[in-house]
């Protein structure tokens, strides 16, 4: 077929009867396969003019965007998820039955694009002729044109317009080229919907469709038959509405399931009719298609799982290594402009946009070279096709957990931060494999909990060898990161049995062939993900922020400055240099704050795992983010801020018992240590968890089962051992 | 574990009686659609193209035995199932 991308004759286009100078925008929703380059166009068409939303009441995202038409008109765009029918099989494509089914809706689209795959035509048409016969107003994107050409595929687009009735523009959106062309049809705007019928209701249907048809109004039997299959699923139907349609349908002994097995068989014989007049292929030889050569190579029992962990300790490299040095420069820039503004300027105000606020706001921005990165890595391998070929390598070995071959990604990128992973959980389409992976993803020992692992071990590990070979502190850091994956995998495990599915879970997906990434469609990607994360999460961990500085800065009654007069007078006893001075108001203030007042207060509690009001404190500030731990610790100890881990160390183990002994034994150290490996200490994770499952029983059953685990754990180990 | 024993086509042969599905296929072995067995996973697989009378090729199965790679008809695409989802595609004798 032919490459360049030739301007449909205007003939074919039904004039544009809508006057020039409409005030809305017309809106238009962008459909397709899985695979079929609707993303790549998307992106084409809007450039940097995304947004990303919400559907109402779900948690899939809808993406909107404004497109350049030619001739200086725009439209708005909607891109919904890739599907394969208009029988929805999961969450992400009820979201289209609740777009497309309700013609009085607000955002009901003018007309769609569909997107389809050159290559495998037949496939594609199945969801083009369902939308056809719905009356929508439709275009068809013929995409993958160059690799319909490679696999010897000729189409006659003039044939196919004419057997489709619809406009047809060829294209290949990710080079794009043919996008231009399509702008201008779009900006024609068919105003006349298709006047082809691919498939109808007919014979004993037709008395239930045309009840429901005339009940609701509608405007075509075909519609009327989805209302029929899928009432329960369609939001914008009242009760009445479907206790109606529930007792027509038992009145009418209405089957769905067979019937839409009859109605996509019917129009698959349709649809192969038309093509014998469209497509003709001609073979030259049967020669493998690369990708299945790479695949040999890939999914090998071997070499699969080794190129696998490869590409694994890479990504780690990326998170651990490399992501330090903007994370550095974050943290330094923070800390100058705070030290900038509290050199010249003073006051609770100023403390409380310096210590909260925009402590706060450090604590967002830090997490972003991470998950820039993160979802560079995520993108890349999900662009050229490398994904789908992880999860079938991993899934059998996840499914005994109640998890899927898609949970591996997420799981994975838990051991860096868990607030990407969790985000990065969407791939998964089942409900129940998704939310069992977002649940148990925290347990991943993140790279916030490594400063208090390292801190701990070295306090009680001694840096000695066993057998002559392992390094004992790298060994029990070893058992931690075990405990926290083995106890993610069993926690599925539990809840597995616990949760219900509310849809039926299908593996069954396509392979997409090997391509090279396109970095346009990387970088919108990282953009998207990032400002997800700053505006929605962002504003949660920056509220508690404060909330925790206030805790951690004012007290009951005049209790702070009655403990800083005492110390004061012991500095004039005593002479204490003005720094030590400082250092000794500054612990005694925390000590008298509401944050220390709670850590008195729930010491009963915690002193069955073997810790004191101090650790209470720490575990309360903890709660901001783990990494907080060294920091509290170190002021609390009264170590000036400066201080290296060392003299953390040091002051740490000077700390005493009432019997004069170490306070921090291996067994208390160890029982924090497990504490620290289970609790949920992470308002990011929490915050996100919330925006991804769009519920609050999520993140607050992580936070209860999560924090349950630890104190158990801990319990567990200072009540045998201590 | 599950993971661990051996996997499905080592198992046992299956009775004569009962067709034959995607899932007996030797790797390379193509063979046509007769019909699929479970009606609601039957509907997503006609709408991914797996229609009574297409060809398939079992092109691999992953290194435990499950998943598996079914190449569809002569369009050359690669649809990824499990093996439950496998053994509804019954083939013609």
């Amino acid at each position: 077929m032919q490459e360049t991308p030739t301007a449909p004759r205007p003939t074919t286009l039904p004039p544009s009867n809508r006057p020039a100078a409409d005030p809305h925008l017309p809106r238009l929703a962008l459909i397709g396969n899985p695979n079929s380059g609707k993303t790549s166009l998307f992106n084409q068409l809007t450039g940097l003019n995304q947004k990303v939303g919400n559907f109402p009441g779900v948690t899939v995202d809808r993406k909107t965007g404004v497109a350049q038409l030619g001739g200086q008109r725009r439209a708005e765009i909607i891109d919904l998820p890739g599907t394969y029918s208009l029988y929805p099989k999961s969450l992400d494509e009820q979201v289209i039955a609740d777009l497309l089914y309700n013609p009085g809706a607000a955002d009901y689209p003018d007309f769609v694009v569909v997107t389809v795959d050159a290559s495998n035509l037949r496939r594609s048409l199945l969801l083009f002729s369902q939308l056809a016969d719905l009356g929508l107003p439709a275009i068809l994107a013929l995409n993958m044109t160059d690799l319909a050409a490679e696999r010897g595929i000729q189409i006659d687009l003039a044939a196919l317009e004419r057997e489709l009735g619809v406009p047809v523009v060829p294209m290949n959106a990710r080079k794009g080229v043919g996008v231009a062309a399509l702008r201008i049809v779009m900006a024609e705007r068919l105003a006349a919907p298709p006047a082809l019928r691919f498939w109808e209701p007919e014979g004993d249907l037709l008395p239930l469709v045309r009840q429901i048809r005339y009940y609701f109004n509608l405007h075509n039997d075909y519609l009327a038959l989805h209302y029929a299959h899928q009432f329960r699923g369609l939001r914008f139907l009242s009760d009445d509405d479907r206790a109606y349609l529930l007792e027509l349908t038992e009145k009418y002994k209405f089957d769905s399931t067979a019937r839409q097995a009859e109605e996509t068989i019917g129009r698959y014989a349709r649809i192969n009719e038309l093509l014998l007049e469209v497509v003709t292929v001609t073979r030259t030889e049967q020669r493998e298609p690369a990708s299945n050569k790479i695949d040999k190579v890939l999914t090998h029992r071997v070499f699969g799982y080794l190129i696998f962990l490869g590409i694994l300790f890479l990504l780690f490299q990326a998170i651990f290594a490399w992501a330090q040095y903007p994370m550095d420069l974050i943290d330094q820039g923070v800390a100058n402009f705070n030290e900038l503004l509290q050199n010249n300027f003073s006051g609770p105000l100023v403390r409380l946009l310096t210590e909260g606020v925009i402590a706060g706001l450090g604590g967002v921005l830090i997490f972003i070279p991470q998950i820039a990165l993160l979802f560079a890595f995520l993108a890349v391998l999900e662009e050229t096709g490398y994904m789908a070929r992880v999860t079938f390598l991993m899934d059998k070995l996840m499914r005994p957990f109640g998890l899927s071959g898609k949970s591996v990604v997420p799981l994975i990128s838990g051991l860096a931060c868990a607030v990407p992973a969790i985000m990065g959980a969407r791939t998964i389409e089942s409900w129940k494999d998704r939310m069992l992976t977002i649940f148990v993803t925290p347990l991943m020992s993140c790279s916030a909990r490594i400063p208090v692992y390292t801190v701990l071990v070295a306090l009680v590990v001694p840096d000695e060898s066993w057998l002559g070979i392992f390094n004992m502190r790298g060994l029990v850091l070893m058992g931690l990161y075990l405990l926290g994956l083995v106890s993610a995998l069993v926690s599925a495990f539990a809840l597995k049995k616990i949760l219900k599915a509310r849809e039926r879970s299908y593996f069954i997906m396509e392979f997409p062939v090997y391509r090279w990434p396109r970095w346009k469609n990387v970088g919108l990607t990282i953009m998207e993900k990032v400002k997800a994360f700053i505006f929605q999460a962002g504003k949660v961990i920056v509220a508690i922020s404060v909330l925790l500085w206030v805790l951690a800065s004012y007290g009951p009654g005049n209790r702070q400055a009655q403990a800083e007069a005492q110390m004061q007078q012991q500095a004039d006893a005593q002479r204490w240099p003005a720094a030590e001075l400082e250092r000794r108001v500054a612990s005694a203030r925390l000590e008298t704050s509401y944050a220390g007042t709670f850590g008195h207060v729930i010491e009963p509690v915690i002193r069955p795992l073997g810790f004191d009001w101090k650790v209470g404190i720490a575990l309360l500030t903890s709660f901001a983010a783990r990494e907080v731990f060294v920091g509290t610790m170190s002021t609390i100890y009264s170590v000036g801020q400066d201080a290296d881990l060392g003299t953390v160390q040091q002051k740490l183990a000077n700390e005493k018992d009432l019997n004069g002994q170490p306070f921090f034994t291996p067994v208390r150290a160890l029982s924090l240590l497990v504490f620290y490996v289970f609790a949920m200490q992470c308002m990011s994770t929490l915050a996100v968890t919330y925006r991804e499952t769009k519920s609050w029983r999520w993140p607050l059953g992580q936070l209860v089962y999560m924090t349950g685990l630890a104190y158990a754990a801990s319990l567990l180990v200072w009540q045998v051992w201590g | 574990m599950a993971f661990l024993r051996r996997s499905p086509r080592t198992v046992a042969p299956t009775p004569i009686s009962s067709r034959r599905t995607a899932n007996d296929l030797r790797v390379g072995e193509t063979a046509t659609v007769c019909c699929l067995k479970d009606p609601e996973m039957a509907l997503k697989l006609l709408e991914m193209g797996c229609i009574p009378g297409t060809q398939v090729r079992l092109a691999g199965r992953a290194p435990l035995g499950d998943p598996l790679m079914l190449v569809l008809g002569d369009e050359e695409y690669t649809l990824s199932l499990r093996v439950s989802e496998a053994t509804t595609i019954q083939l013609k004798a």
